[in-house]
């Protein structure tokens, strides 16, 4: 998939900002709900061991754009994705029609915007990952998931009390739970729909916190509405509107500096 | 003005109240004159005593087991069948033509009078298969009696499912069948198990479909036992035996003249209204139970 010269994620000033190395890219990425076209030929490279946020107006397409990484489009009818999202370092294409959306969903994983655990027990929450890819070993599930809950910054809290409902636990608990969820199963991108918008501020720095240690291990595609979180916790930032990418760049460049008058206007908060 | 708006109002209170009582009231009378003419039958020779020419030596013991037997079959098969099924047109069939008009029809189904079932049952199971008036026939035509209801509740327990929970599992890389069997099954079990039930209690005071297939009112012998003494020490010959349901050996009491069959008949009602009841209460108790586990 040859790469667009003149994207609009290269800046009107040539300064060519491009991530290396990259741990996905999506090309030209267009997608159909019937014939309502929401998302126009996106293009935006994803950098490996990055935090990328993508920004826009509420409608923008940018939940829409997450989920056509793990083809959860797919579970509905009428819906038609053109374009390619390119996974490394294989270089799958991963919307081509010979590739299964479960082989997609299976290296990838997705927090959704409210918490949604299992009622089953926080244990169990942690485990279904490994569970629908047949592992049947205890002490590696057991090793997995205090692995897991470790990273997503949950396990001090719940070591006692694995056999709890994941539901019995507080909001922002139960998103840590969900973030536990993913990393079982060694993820190679984690995708996060507006992880925080349902938390309270000290729930979400403290999730803020986490992402910031995460990155180090895995890639981490973020949708927000909030630009300061997008500001604060990203290295990356794409800005969407109406389904199409204005601009993409370092996220300190495009919000001190932004390239084009739509972004400077949403980040300083003329419209949005 | 505000006078004769409340006058509206306490006029449309005590309507409410009236018709209110007159329901509860005809039921709460009903049942009581069951009661008295029937508390004194109801013993425990009454219950295990096979029908009988004299009225007080006479029991309920093959009707008793009547029931139970045909509402193992009807379980059995209507059971599996209606939640099969629900699963498919909820979590796998595509939005259609065909299935919007399996939809209507399944809905419409749960409404035609139980008699319909009869008849069809006396066709196709009677005559065309060969089954005869036997348990088996009786069972499988109430199966297909709770089947629309059975399939109409276990849809809406599904449906309640958030789609958030199913998109959690598929995100996880499960399939299909993996999201219904950890997920959307366990979740939406108690309300599949509360249709079940008030299915099955429904069914088992079902009478004219069961007439019309042929069940005996006068019936002084059990079913063969399911459990022999020899190997393989299983027996479904019982599937094939005459037989009668408690409705039915009420309604045969009931027509016969003098006061004291009619103390068997109401004592019959009284067992019935009680299993009934007992159903409903275990349908109640398990949703209680199971919501309390389940929230989201």
């Amino acid at each position: 998939m040859a790469r667009p010269v003149d994207g609009p994620y290269i800046d009107s000033a040539g300064r060519g900002d491009w991530p290396k190395p990259l741990k996905a890219e999506t090309c030209e990425l267009s997608f159909y709900y019937g014939t309502r076209l929401v998302l126009k030929r996106v293009s935006v490279p994803i950098a490996e061991c990055n935090i990328t946020a993508l920004i826009g107006p509420s409608g923008c397409g940018k939940s829409t754009f997450l989920r056509c990484f793990n083809r959860m489009h797919d579970l509905y009818p009428g819906t038609r994705y053109e374009g390619a999202i390119v996974l490394y370092p294989d270089s799958r294409n991963i919307l081509d029609r010979e590739v299964d959306p479960i082989e997609v969903r299976m290296r990838l994983a997705m927090v959704f915007q409210k918490p949604n655990p299992f009622p089953k027990s926080v244990y169990e929450n942690v485990a279904y990952g490994l569970r629908v890819r047949g592992v049947k070993d205890r002490r590696a599930i057991d090793e997995k998931v205090e692995q897991a809950l470790r990273s997503a910054a949950l396990w001090e809290e719940v070591k006692d009390r694995l056999s709890a409902l994941g539901t019995s636990l507080s909001g922002g608990q139960q998103q840590r739970l969900c973030i536990a969820r993913a990393l079982a199963t060694d993820p190679e991108l984690l995708l996060l729909d507006e992880p925080t918008s349902a938390l309270d501020p000290i729930a979400t720095a403290s999730i803020e916190e986490l992402l910031q240690d995460l990155k180090r291990r895995v890639t981490i595609l973020i949708v927000t509405h909030n630009m300061q979180q997008a500001a604060r916790i990203s290295d990356w930032t794409a800005f969407m509107y109406l389904g199409e990418l204005v601009e993409f760049g370092p996220t300190k460049r495009l919000f001190t500096t932004p390239a084009k008058k739509q972004t400077e206007d949403y980040i300083t908060g003329r419209f949005g | 003005m505000i006078k004769r708006r409340k006058f509206s109002e306490a006029l449309f209170k005590a309507l409410g109240l009236s018709a209110l009582v007159l329901a509860v009231g005809t039921l709460v009378l009903l049942f009581g004159a069951l009661l008295i003419d029937g508390v004194g039958r109801l013993d425990w020779q009454f219950l295990t005593s096979f029908p009988s020419r004299h009225a007080s030596q006479a029991g309920i013991l093959p009707a008793v087991v009547g029931s139970t037997l045909v509402m193992l079959v009807t379980a059995f098969v209507g059971i599996p069948i209606g939640v099969a099924a629900a699963i498919y047109l909820e979590e796998y069939a595509r939005r259609t033509w065909l299935t919007e008009l399996i939809e209507v029809t399944v809905t419409n189904l749960a409404g035609v009078p139980s008699i319909i079932f009869g008849l069809l049952a006396l066709g196709l199971f009677v005559y065309m298969l060969g089954l005869g008036s036997s348990i088996l026939t009786a069972g499988l035509t109430l199966a297909l009696l709770i089947l629309p209801v059975v399939i109409v509740t276990t849809r809406e327990a599904i449906r309640a499912i958030p789609v958030q929970i199913r998109e959690a599992a598929f995100a996880l890389g499960a399939t299909r069948w993996q999201t219904v069997a950890d997920h959307v099954l366990p979740y939406s079990a108690s309300g599949i198990l509360t249709g079940i039930i008030l299915a099955l209690s429904r069914a088992i005071g079902e009478t004219a479909p069961i007439v019309t297939v042929g069940a005996l009112t006068f019936i002084a012998f059990l079913p063969p036992s399911p459990i022999t003494d020899q190997p393989p020490y299983l027996s479904f010959e019982w599937l094939m035996s005459p037989f009668t349901v408690m409705p039915i050996q009420m309604f045969g009491w009931v027509s016969r003249p003098g006061e004291d069959f009619a103390a068997n008949a109401a004592a019959a009602g009284l067992l019935l209204v009680g299993m009934t009841l007992a159903m409903n209460g275990l349908a109640i108790y398990v949703r209680y139970r199971m919501r309390k586990r389940v929230s989201w």
